[in-house]
């Protein structure tokens, strides 16, 4: 079976290329056949991709440890979930993981791009062919997950223990599927330079990829933070990390391709600009998996010394980057400026939007590659870590959340912002007072809090906002009101949710920031400690066992008489610790409670957390999520090429993003 | 994927999976305390993977922790304790960079970038409205409010 997993990538490799260069050359010579070839290669392509994965899978899944990357990553002892779930846990897997949501996408393309003209589909498969290809050649070359080992050993070395944990389930898949899924969008921005022309129908075509991918990231994203929070103990939510940066990145630029496609497609305006968003999105993912896979994070050094697989995803970030830019470069003026619009408008909102989102991704990115470069150019070792970032990000973003509500509410071409004002006027007076009565509590009330709790309710009340003025709500009859909420297009749904989705996340972080407490103390069986205003009591340690751990367990009782559980655990085989952190949700808001080390006199250092309304961070991400899926789900959206009827129909109506 | 690297990478620096500030290290003085931790979570703990020493339980942390201690109960100023810090390990330390010519692309960037785009945009906009068709005649004005009716209803 791994030897067909092998040989089948291999064959997926050769695939690839031929996919990148048949249609190319057939779309320059308008060759149907030629260009036929891109969407059973691309379909044939994902199946065998499939087939190397389900190799990978079942080697993992019977613990076949004459494979090199089964015996570094899975035990025998494993739960069997984990073992499957370990097949993405290594690099090498996760490459192949990478590759197969690659294929996924073209074969998608392939599969329901049915409407489109065939050149620019061919050129689009070609190009997604082409991205492949290079992967592949990657992981043949310098990652296969597939190598053998000879003589078997009898046991594995196990899984890094903090990647037993059903996040590594989700998180990477979901990541991925956003990460990779931004390629879609790349591989048009380039077919469409090739091809040397680009419209409304081009954006419409593009904006359901960026919209899944964009969905996708976010719930990766969003995963990934809540995992880190209850998996690493010390109960942050984000960290400014170049790894997660390198997430954050893409999901900046393409929440501004989002909304610039929007224009695009509604207004045929921001052309240029739209399709080198959609490079740079792109572009930074690739960044991404080459600051994550060539392990030059650790230190330009450690790169230096073992740089082959460095080298190679430079190589390749080098090509696709710099390739697509040279193009567009060569390219762009040909393209045709779009329609005219005043500052004030809808898609003055959007080019605002468009502004400050890229400076914040741009920020991200010098902050993230500062000190490397640093490093490698004058040699000096700086640290740039969450203060610089929370310094420079967050005065970025806040006029940014505050203009929100106003976006949607301004008409297209040439808006009136002071009838946007008037209608926003109860949004405005419902977050004023929220904020003021932050401001008059008791204890803690804090400018920072007031502001940062009523720019969460400006956001939350004026995304509500938007959907009764559009259903004409208070101005008609309830009934009518109601009649015409329900009938307003679900991409109108998509843009309030999306947008009340982010006021959740930020009243979420602000709340933990403002009001979040911390304790910590030495504690015996019997005593107890104050948290937030709630009270823990300790009720002994006890040893436990499980599958290929042992673990010490704390048992903590709340004034309610519920418990809460913490535990510390130990992985023979890895000689690893890891902590489970005793977590316990009270509405919104949940208990944190960690164990140290135990002191010599019996007792053990506890630290535990009050976390007010800090699920809303996360729950605010599903919400975004929520908002993606159902603007997905708007007919006008799934129609690749519309009727002349229904394009009209589409343009009178003022959908958002 | 991203993340559990960072997680690794974090762990492998750990010597035990306690967590950082205990309870030994705590000052009497809540403002003095509140104040180290604030010192403490701007400093980075140089074995680890981009965490501070707040965060941190590497024993190397919890030596630079006791040793901001020691500076503010000594009667150090926020910035002594941080002067000799950086004096010691090198700017290295700082998690915050220093507002220095050498470390100006860094901090300007986003500042710069911002004020760029804003500047195009609006030029843009400006030369895209002098290209803007005329305005209606006033006489075009009221024979368009007689089409759509206005000032009957």
């Amino acid at each position: 079976m791994i030897e067909i997993g092998h040989f089948a990538l291999v064959l997926a490799f050769a695939l690839a290329l031929v996919q990148s260069v048949v249609p190319l050359v057939g779309a320059r010579r308008n060759d149907v056949r030629m260009m036929g070839v891109a969407a059973p290669a691309a379909i044939t392509g994902f199946a065998l991709t499939a087939l190397a994965f389900v190799a990978l899978l079942s080697a993992f899944a019977q613990s076949d440890f004459s494979v090199v990357n089964v015996w570094e990553n899975s035990h025998s002892l494993k739960p069997m979930l984990f073992k499957i779930t370990g097949a993405w846990g290594s690099h090498e897997g996760s490459m192949l993981l990478w590759v197969l949501i690659l294929t996924f996408f073209g074969a998608l393309v392939a599969a329901f791009g049915g409407n489109l003209p065939d050149t620019l589909k061919a050129n689009v498969l070609a190009v997604q062919g082409f991205i492949g290809a290079t992967f592949f050649l990657f992981i043949l070359t310098t990652s296969n997950p597939f190598a053998r080992i000879d003589p078997a050993p009898i046991e594995g070395r196990d899984l890094n223990p903090i990647l037993q944990d059903i996040g590594l389930a989700v998180h990477p898949p979901m990541l991925y599927l956003g990460y990779v899924g931004f390629s879609v969008c790349f591989s048009f921005a380039v077919a469409a330079l090739i091809e040397g022309r680009i419209d409304a129908a081009w954006a419409r075509w593009v904006r359901p990829w960026t919209l899944a991918a964009w969905m996708f990231l976010t719930g990766g994203i969003a995963m990934g933070s809540y995992w880190a929070y209850y998996e690493l103990g010390w109960g942050g939510f984000w960290f400014w990390d170049p790894v997660e940066n390198a997430s954050f990145m893409p999901w900046l630029a393409g929440t501004a391709l989002l909304h610039s496609a929007v224009v695009m497609e509604k207004r045929s305006a921001l052309k240029i600009w739209t399709l080198l968003l959609a490079i740079l999105t792109f572009s930074l993912s690739l960044l991404g998996t080459f600051l994550v896979r060539s392990g030059v994070l650790t230190s330009v050094h450690a790169f230096a010394t073992d740089p082959s697989r460095g080298v190679f995803i430079l190589g390749i970030l080098t090509l696709f980057i710099g390739g697509s830019l040279l193009l567009f470069a060569l390219r762009a003026h040909s393209l045709t400026a779009g329609g005219l619009f005043h500052p004030i408008s809808r898609e003055g909102a959007l080019v605002l939007n468009n502004l400050f989102l890229t400076t914040a991704a741009a920020t991200v990115l010098i902050g993230t590659l500062y000190p490397l470069l640093m490093e490698a150019i004058a040699g000096s070792k700086i640290s740039v870590g969450a203060p610089f970032f929370d310094m420079t990000f967050i005065p970025l973003v806040i006029p940014l959340l505050f203009a929100v509500p106003f976006g949607p509410l301004l008409a297209w071409k040439r808006g009136d912002l002071y009838g946007a004002a008037q209608r926003l006027a109860f949004a405005f007076g419902g977050a004023l007072v929220v904020a003021l009565l932050v401001l008059m509590m008791r204890e803690r009330g804090s400018a920072f809090a007031a502001a940062g709790i009523g720019l969460a309710a400006w956001m939350m009340l004026g995304a509500l906002t938007d959907l009764f003025v559009k259903a004409g709500i208070p101005r008609v009859s309830a009934s009518t009101g109601l009649r015409r909420l329900t009938g307003l297009p679900r991409s109108m749904f998509g843009t309030a949710l999306a947008h009340f989705g982010i006021g959740m996340t930020v009243l979420g972080i602000v709340s933990v920031a403002a009001f979040g407490t911390e304790s910590i103390a030495t504690m015996k069986k019997g005593d107890t400690l104050d948290v937030g205003g709630r009270h823990l009591r300790f009720d002994g340690l006890r040893p436990q066992t499980g599958p290929n751990f042992t673990a010490q367990t704390g048992t903590f009782v709340l004034d309610d008489g519920s418990t809460v559980e913490s535990s510390k655990r130990f992985y023979p085989v890895r000689q690893m610790p890891t902590t489970e952190a005793g977590i316990k949700t009270l509405i919104f808001s949940q208990i944190y409670v960690q164990l140290g080390d135990e002191t010599p006199d019996g007792g053990i250092v506890v630290h535990a957390w009050w976390k007010p309304l800090v699920t809303l961070i996360w729950l605010g991400g599903l919400v975004m999520m929520a908002g993606a899926a159902v603007s997905l789900s708007d007919r006008r959206l799934r129609v690749g090429a519309p009727s002349a009827r229904r394009a009209r129909s589409a343009a009178t109506g003022s959908a958002g993003a | 994927m991203r993340r559990f690297l960072a997680l690794m990478l974090m762990l492998a620096a750990l010597a035990a999976p306690a967590f950082a500030v205990q309870p030994d290290e705590v000052l009497k003085d809540p403002v003095l305390e509140a104040r180290a931790r604030n010192l403490s979570a701007g400093l980075r703990c140089m074995v680890c993977q981009n965490q501070s020493i707040d965060d941190s339980n590497a024993d190397l942390a919890r030596d630079l922790r006791i040793l901001v201690r020691e500076r503010l109960t000594a009667g150090d100023s926020d910035q002594q304790v941080i002067d000799y810090v950086v004096a010691r390990y090198g700017e290295f330390v700082l998690l915050q960079p220093r507002f220095s010519w050498r470390n100006a692309i860094l901090w300007a960037t986003p500042a710069v970038l911002l004020l760029a785009g804003i500047a195009y945009a609006l030029t843009r906009a400006r030369s895209d409205m002098r290209r803007a068709p005329e305005k209606l005649t006033s006489e075009e004005e009221a024979r368009l409010d007689e089409i759509l009716g206005k000032g009957q209803n």
